[in-house]
């Protein structure tokens, strides 16, 4: 039974370049204080252009009802668990919103004098400092702007490091559990990568790894928790192999909401490290970004860090930009400060103590749902769960029902589904990662609906397979999507379907 | 719920990690504070910068009118607190305005497809110079040094790990635009791409003609980066460019001291497969109704792993969307008036300071500080509460004596009166 949701009306709406109407605006400018000026005149007529084909023209109150409407079209936090694992979709406080937008702040010029931004670089500096004692780190950059920005930064250190000592080492070894943004990124900074298959428990196989380590070897890309939830228990051996060999350790800090509070890379091995300030520290997904990656590194890497450093000279905050080893910008200015006025508001707001419960409270939700789910779902590894548990569809696809399709069915249920098909060591899987923000009640009601699909499995497979049946748009055709993409408008595309 | 687990406390959960790696302490934070403390925390650390200064700094972030249904819309829970838009069945809000922001940076790039943002300017310019890399499958670039100084600093940061030697291409002294001549000789079969900037850093409006067929000659793509949005209102887009790298910080990004701002990267249909970054794409569900998907994902990380076009994954769609309130807030004939009045108090302003280049401007034009120092020019005018220009010798030693200067619509007459007077005293 589905407990959660019922349909109701809602508004459909036309693309802005179907609804718009010549003349038609939603603006107001000031009257101009200076004399005009013949734009043909002073760039030359071949500069300027005509107007621009196809652009909107539509009243304030046509734009409000577009975006509003299109907005209830949506799924998102506010409205319910949104359990993709990996993701971390916790609660985004309102608090940070507000913050973010005090005007000091957010209308700071990054080229305005050091003397009138020591406020905006205080906000830098502190959270620089409470995210070196989070991570057990010696120095951190904020530059990054998202985790696989900070995944690139943190590899380029590691290469400017080993350049230094005479030799930058060929490729980066990355478990098959790893996130696809991992080998991406050893690309981009101009390694080889070679996989290391897990163990049955789901872990790094510490034999094999061992083998694998030779003096090509720049370091080892880990997640840890890894991407089923499981912690790396043969941590500090793993980081002791890789040193040995004169490699690094690079930590994915994706799941770093396991371990806040609890346990601190910086104390098992790890030289360098990204956090998600979007995933673990509460800023918003924004529907795809902005995020934040700042990287984390111990004491022989900070010479390394991105131009500018931010420094303390006396009682001022300053920018160091005399950095002889840097490995120069990886973004210009100086990152997404607002989120880290985000972050920064939510440890604030956390507190030490707070921030330990939070990591408390994911790690019990997971557990939750582990335990409930499991008699219905195969659960292909059976170590300790962490903030995230990974089924498989090994039962439900002997009756033709994949992970995509129970995923799609969750929507009736009213909720987002969980991450799909990832990671791709587990066939068919189900990822999910409830995060501490989520009551009792809701992760009850998604365990019912969990159950119930099973169930629905057994008895009424169809139902799963044509899900989802009462959103307003139902399955979508994405094979066609890709084999002829339409990535834009054109008036003629789309004709006949303005009233859709 | 732990009964249900079959634990005893919530600390048995992490009996498993090794004592080795637990931390045996509390973390040295302060304890959490109250909403009311943080907002007066924020509140004065906002004190504490700039406040209440009028600024005639420009040079990739400007200070451009945010109209109020941009805060509004972006505002909504469904916007702010959903993710990357995997389930289209449920993400058509954010897909549908994605769709929207690629077709509508088409028709003000003049390029065929667009995709749905990068992080932004600077680190949209590498991507671009890698894309050409592979479609061209010749690894050379050539760089306008009026491209923005610290893009082409993470260009370098990116190329000295791809293989890929980056050349410089002088200015013309006397223009301030790009120097034709040195582009010509530095161009040659192996270049992949030449990337120039328009309006460059100088505010000048350079001739993508002219570069175009340089690159062209000799098979090399064209790569035009903006940073200044908004003057595509008013200026002809770079339709010979192939591929078009830009920051959209100028349609209603506060200039938050440098971030977030979005990048995009548009092009030809033909280099569609070869962009980075999500796309959005339309599509049927199965009832036949019109819905939009994430498309051409075949490109991406998640299934191509270390052969992807990027490992960009997050992006920055709630900036993109916000450009997209902007951009439909002011429409047609808003981003055209927009444009125009940057344009007329750029020219104000330069009508009464010493102009360094003759090449036309846009909003924003160097000025000669007639031998004194940029600083001292700007402590003038800091006691007038007015952060003067930027001064330009931090980025090119040869024009230690000059400012980049920069009025949009937000520069009142007065304030520009008082810039003046500053240059003659």
């Amino acid at each position: 039974m589905i407990r959660k949701v019922r349909p109701h009306i809602n508004q459909n709406e036309p693309l802005l370049f179907e609804r718009s109407s010549p003349g038609k605006r939603g603006y107001q400018l000031p009257a101009l204080d200076v004399p005009a000026v013949d734009a043909a005149a002073v760039l030359g007529g071949r500069n300027t252009r005509a107007e621009i084909e196809g652009f909107p023209e539509v009243s304030e109150v046509e734009a409000i009802r577009h975006f509003t409407r299109l907005s209830t079209h949506n799924y998102a936090i506010d409205l319910g668990l949104y359990p993709l694992g990996s993701c971390t979709m916790k609660y985004n406080p309102r608090v940070n919103e507000q913050v973010a937008r005090i005007e000091g702040l957010a209308w700071a010029h990054p080229y305005q004098p050091e003397s009138l931004s020591q406020g905006i670089l205080e906000v830098m500096g502190a959270l620089e400092k409470m995210l070196a004692e989070i991570t057990g780190m010696d120095a951190v950059t904020l530059q990054p702007a998202a985790g696989a920005h900070g995944e690139f930064t943190g590899i380029l250190l590691i290469r400017a490091l080993l350049e230094s000592r005479g030799n930058p080492r060929k490729k980066l070894l990355i478990p098959d559990s790893a996130h696809g943004t991992n080998p991406a990124t050893a690309t981009t900074a101009g390694y080889a990568v070679e996989n290391i298959k897990s163990n049955a428990r789901g872990m790094v196989d510490v034999e094999e790894l061992a083998k694998s380590v030779t003096e090509d070897v720049a370091a080892l890309m880990i997640t840890n928790p890894n991407t089923l939830g499981v912690f790396e228990e043969n941590i500090t051996r793993i980081a002791e192999i890789l040193h040995a060999k004169g490699a690094m350790v690079y930590m994915d800090g994706a799941n770093m909401n396991a371990l806040v509070g609890i346990a601190r890379p910086g104390d098992f091995g790890v030289d360098v490290m990204h956090l998600n300030l979007h995933k673990t520290f509460s800023t918003p997904h924004g529907g795809g970004g902005p995020g934040s990656g700042p990287v984390a590194v111990k004491g022989p890497l900070a010479p390394f860090l991105p131009t500018p450093r931010l420094q303390r000279v006396g009682s001022r905050w300053t920018w160091n930009y005399d950095l002889a080893q840097s490995i120069g910008r990886v973004r210009a200015f100086y990152g997404n400060i607002g989120m880290h006025i985000r972050a920064l508001a939510y440890i604030l707001a956390h507190g030490g103590d707070g921030l330990r419960n939070a990591t408390k409270d994911a790690v019990l939700n997971a557990n939750y749902i582990r335990t409930l789910i499991e008699p219905y779902y195969d659960l292909p590894h059976k170590a300790p769960t962490m903030h995230e548990c990974v089924f498989s569809d090994d039962r439900q696809s002997k009756r033709g029902v994949r992970t995509g399709d129970i995923a799609k069915r969750l929507i009736d249920y009213g909720f987002h589904p969980y991450t799909v098909s990832f990671p791709l060591i587990v066939h068919g899987a189900l990822m999910i990662e409830p995060t501490e923000t989520e009551s009792k009640d809701e992760l009850d009601l998604f365990i019912d609906a969990m159950i119930s699909i099973a169930q629905e499995v057994e008895e009424n497979p169809e139902v799963v397979l044509k899900a989802p049946h009462d959103t307003r748009t139902s399955r979508v055709d994405e094979v066609t999507a890709a084999r002829k993409p339409v990535v834009r408008w054109k008036p003629e595309s789309t004709s006949g379907k303005a009233a859709d | 719920m732990l009964s249900a687990i079959g634990a005893n406390s919530i600390e048995d959960l992490f009996a498993h990690l090794p004592a080795e790696v637990r931390l045996n302490r509390p973390l040295d934070i302060a304890p959490g504070k109250s909403e009311y403390e943080i907002v007066d925390y924020f509140k004065a650390r906002g004190e504490e910068n700039a406040n209440g200064y009028a600024s005639f700094l420009g040079a990739g972030v400007y200070h451009h009118y945010r109209p109020v249904l941009v805060d509004t819309v972006v505002s909504r829970g469904e916007f702010l607190t959903s993710y990357t838009p995997y389930q289209a069945e449920i993400a058509q809000g954010t897909l549908t305005t994605i769709f929207e922001f690629q077709t509508m940076i088409c028709q003000l790039t003049g390029m065929e497809v667009a995709n749905a943002s990068m992080y932004d300017g600077s680190t949209a310019v590498p991507e671009a110079a890698m894309m050409a890399m592979r479609i061209t499958g010749r690894d050379r670039i050539v760089v306008a040094r009026t491209v923005h100084p610290e893009y082409r600093e993470v260009l370098a940061t990116y190329a000295q790990h791809q293989g890929m030697p980056v050349a410089e291409c002088g200015y013309r002294r006397d223009a301030g635009t790009l120097d034709e001549d040195d582009l010509e000789k530095r161009v040659d079969e192996e270049t992949a791409a030449v990337i120039i900037q328009s309006p460059n850093f100088f505010g000048i409006v350079e001739d993508v003609r002219r570069a175009a067929e340089i690159a062209h000659r000799r098979g090399a793509l064209l790569i035009v980066v903006f940073a200044e949005a908004v003057s595509l209102g008013l200026l002809e887009p770079p339709r010979e460019a192939d591929i078009v790298a830009g920051e959209l910080q100028s349609f209603a990004i506060s200039p938050a001291y440098g971030g977030p701002f979005a990048g995009i990267i548009a092009t030809k249909e033909k280099f569609m497969r070869q962009m980075p970054g999500r796309i959005v794409g339309e599509t049927k569900d199965s009832r036949g109704n019109r819905a939009f998907c994430l498309t051409l994902a075949t490109r991406e990380q998640h299934i191509r792993r270390e052969k992807a076009t990027s490992n960009i994954c997050t992006n920055q769609a709630l900036i993109a969307l916000m450009a997209t309130v902007f951009m439909t807030v002011y429409g047609k004939e808003g981003l055209r008036e927009l444009a125009e009045q940057n344009l007329a108090k750029a020219h104000y302003l330069a009508g009464k300071v010493p102009l360094r280049f003759s090449g036309p401007f846009f909003n924003e034009f160097v000025a000669s500080t007639n031998g004194r120092a940029p600083d001292q020019v700007n402590d003038g005018l800091l006691k007038k509460k007015i952060i003067g220009g930027l001064a330009l010798g931090r980025f090119y030693p040869e024009l230690e004596n000059a400012m980049l200067l920069c009025a949009t619509e937000m520069s009142r007459r007065e304030k520009m009166d008082a810039v003046a007077e500053a240059f003659q005293g």
